[in-house]
């Protein structure tokens, strides 16, 4: 009796997780596949028509918005690395006894709300806000330079809503870093150079590579910051889905849309992981 | 050079330079606003070739000084010498010593032939040379045909010598072990020691062996450095330690010893303490040292040294009168747990060579009788 209820306690646990997966994302994909094969309007309703013609319409129309979204998400994903890596490192090594303090203060815009901290964005990018205003009546800056609907402002929020997905991973894999594996490779003449680009950053590259994954899907697929930031020709994806879904009622082709994103990310991240995450890879970092 | 040479530094062998030289080395390091005292005064000089061992408890010192003779910690005062130039603040990538650490800190992202490597790699040595170097090196620790395993999957013994083979590789003319056989079980340890020295005897490198363990350092070494508290409190070769302890700190860390104290009654080359009825304790002192009659002293006497009966020791021999408390049975030997008429506790340590009895059991009244050249005077001070 114990030995078989021992044997379920793993199913058991996995249960109710399970079945919240199952209720509020495997059925719901599979709704979405079946819609974005249907024809129809609002008024007349939708027909399983096993329409094709969705995806390939979606991808011919908007084709421009899923190259514009996968090049912002690879600008903001690499500033978050080039800004994340550095404060990472520097809390993991230097941060003493303060190390969870730093954590937190980093963390800490984000305890308030994701489209409050991007509209407050807009406040401090404005013609004539705390950044531009000075700069603008200096006669620093032209008085015809924006930076708000342009490509900057966008990967900037991008960059900043994100940067605590990359920020977090980075730190641990530093963090879990054998100082006495360092303290080798100085002992063998290792400069401080080479103790960083042979020891510490491949033994932190799988943090990296976690960071990439938790930040250019989600910011490839994001429309806030595109929406209060950007202008028309900033467009991402994610607003084409959104006004297609909200303003457009045009049902099958937000789910079209939607699974050609999500199987471009599915690729992508594939031949990433197949390229970059093997082993060899942190050996040939290593050598 | 000639200046520290006349340092005191007791049983330093006859050479011109030392491969590893402290001289009045101290570290001290502040915590929470104290300032802690981690070492407080070492001088010492490893020759050439030597196996030296810093024995210690955890605490002692021994692995701050080791790490100070690396380069990873600066003396707070006082000079780290090898041999001849004075490398205090020289960092630890321009030190030509190695290093041997505890948990031996593979490279987990590099196969065994890049961990080897990395050394001469970073010194740029020709890649035919690395190969032919990193190949001989993994045929002496006996590791050959494993060069593409990742440490994670390595035992514990093959992974200690992937470590040996890592800093040997660079032939430096020091090794500094800390503690590098901590991790592995007995069988295995003891397997490691003899080919320790075996290895050290083929490179012939100058070995420093930091560990707790006594009967490690008793095993490898050619001389010991007891640390306790931040100072040497013995420096010399495993007989002298081991026979001869200089303080009551070293006769209770190596070993067992058994400490019996009392009343100096009479004094000249040997000091003869107070006893009980036709009891006699007498002790050499040795190096000139004086004592003064009614004054107290200890010495300490091995517990193998001691021998146990029940009938009245000979003459010459020192006797105390005592009550076994206590015996085991250990195959090879038996142990007598035995209270003295004056209430100390001395253990005697007896081999079963001839007889397969008991000499006395629990209760039995004793004599307990030793040479008087097996026992060392330890002056309270000490």
């Amino acid at each position: 009796m114990a030995a078989k209820s021992g044997r379920l306690a793993p199913y058991l646990m996995i249960l109710p997780s399970g079945l919240w997966l199952l209720a509020f994302f495997a059925i719901p994909l599979v709704l979405m596949v079946s819609l974005s094969l249907q024809t129809g309007n609002l008024v007349d309703g939708f027909q399983q028509t096993f329409h094709w013609r969705n995806y390939v319409d979606g991808l011919d129309t908007y084709g421009d918005k899923f190259v514009r979204s996968l090049w912002y998400g690879l600008l903001a994903t690499g500033a978050c690395i080039a800004l994340a890596y550095p404060a990472a490192y520097w809390i993991a090594f230097h941060g003493g006894r303060h190390k969870s303090t730093y954590l937190f203060l980093l963390l800490l815009p984000y305890f308030v709300s994701f489209v409050l901290r991007t509209v407050s964005w807009k406040l401090v990018l404005t013609d004539n806000g705390p950044i531009l205003g000075p700069l603008r009546d200096h006669g620093i800056v032209p008085d015809d330079f924006h930076i708000l609907d342009t490509a900057t402002a966008v990967v900037s929020g991008l960059t900043y809503n994100f940067l605590p997905f990359m920020v977090l991973p980075i730190y641990v894999a530093l963090e879990r870093v054998d100082h006495r594996v360092v303290e080798a490779a100085y002992d063998l003449y290792a400069s401080r150079l080479h103790a960083f680009t042979k020891v510490i950053l491949p033994l932190s590259l799988p943090g990296v590579f976690a960071g990439v994954i938790m930040t250019f899907v989600p910011i490839s697929a994001d429309y806030v910051n595109a929406e209060v930031l950007g202008g028309p020709q900033n467009t991402m994806i994610g607003n084409v889905i959104q006004s297609e879904y909200f303003g457009n009622s045009a049902y099958p082709v937000a789910s079209a849309l939607s699974f050609t994103l999500m199987a471009i990310l599915l690729i992508g991240i594939f031949v990433y992981a197949r390229t970059l995450g093997t082993k060899d890879v942190l050996e040939a970092a290593g050598r | 050079m000639t200046e520290t040479q006349s340092a005191p530094v007791r049983e330093a062998p006859e050479r011109a330079v030392a491969a590893i030289e402290l001289s009045g080395v101290e570290k001290s390091y502040v915590s929470h606003g104290e300032t802690v005292a981690a070492v407080r005064g070492v001088d010492l000089r490893i020759a050439e070739g030597e196996f030296f061992s810093l024995l210690g408890p955890s605490g002692c010192g021994k692995t701050t000084t080791m790490r100070m003779i690396a380069g990873f910690e600066d003396p707070t005062a006082g000079a780290v010498y090898l041999h001849g130039s004075d490398v205090t603040g020289v960092p630890a990538n321009k030190r030509d010593v190695n290093m041997v650490f505890q948990s031996y800190a593979l490279f987990p992202h590099m196969n065994v032939f890049e961990n080897v490597a990395f050394g001469l790699r970073r010194k740029g040595v020709p890649k035919d040379e690395i190969r032919s170097r990193v190949g001989a090196m993994l045929g002496v620790v006996d590791l050959a045909g494993r060069e593409k395993r990742r440490p994670a999957e390595l035992s514990g013994g093959q992974q200690q010598r992937v470590a040996l083979a890592r800093a040997l590789v660079n032939r430096p003319r020091a090794l500094l072990l800390d503690e590098p056989l901590g991790a592995l079980d007995l069988k295995l340890r003891q397997l490691m020691q003899v080919e320790l020295k075996r290895i050290q005897r083929e490179v012939g490198i100058t070995f420093v062996y930091v560990t707790h363990d006594q009967s490690e350092a008793l095993t490898m070494s050619d001389r010991i450095a007891v640390m306790n508290d931040g100072v040497i409190e013995q420096l010399g070769t495993p007989r002298e330690i081991y026979e001869r302890p200089a303080t009551r700190f070293v006769a209770g860390f190596i070993g067992t010893s058994n400490l019996l104290g009392g009343e100096v009654a009479g004094a000249g080359e040997r000091a003869v303490l107070a006893g009980g009825p036709d009891e006699r304790i007498e002790v050499p002192l040795r190096d000139g040292a004086a004592v003064a009659v009614g004054e107290r002293l200890e010495l300490t006497v091995r517990p193998e040294k001691i021998g146990i009966g029940l009938d009245r020791p000979d003459e010459g021999l020192c006797r105390v009168r005592g009550t076994v408390t206590e015996v085991v049975y250990l195959g090879t030997s038996t142990n007598y747990n035995v209270t003295t008429a004056a209430g100390a506790d001395v253990v005697v340590f007896l081999q079963n060579a001839t007889s397969a009895d008991d000499i006395a059991v629990r209760g039995d009244d004793v004599w307990l009788s030793w040479d008087p050249r097996h026992s060392y005077a330890i002056h309270p001070d000490a």
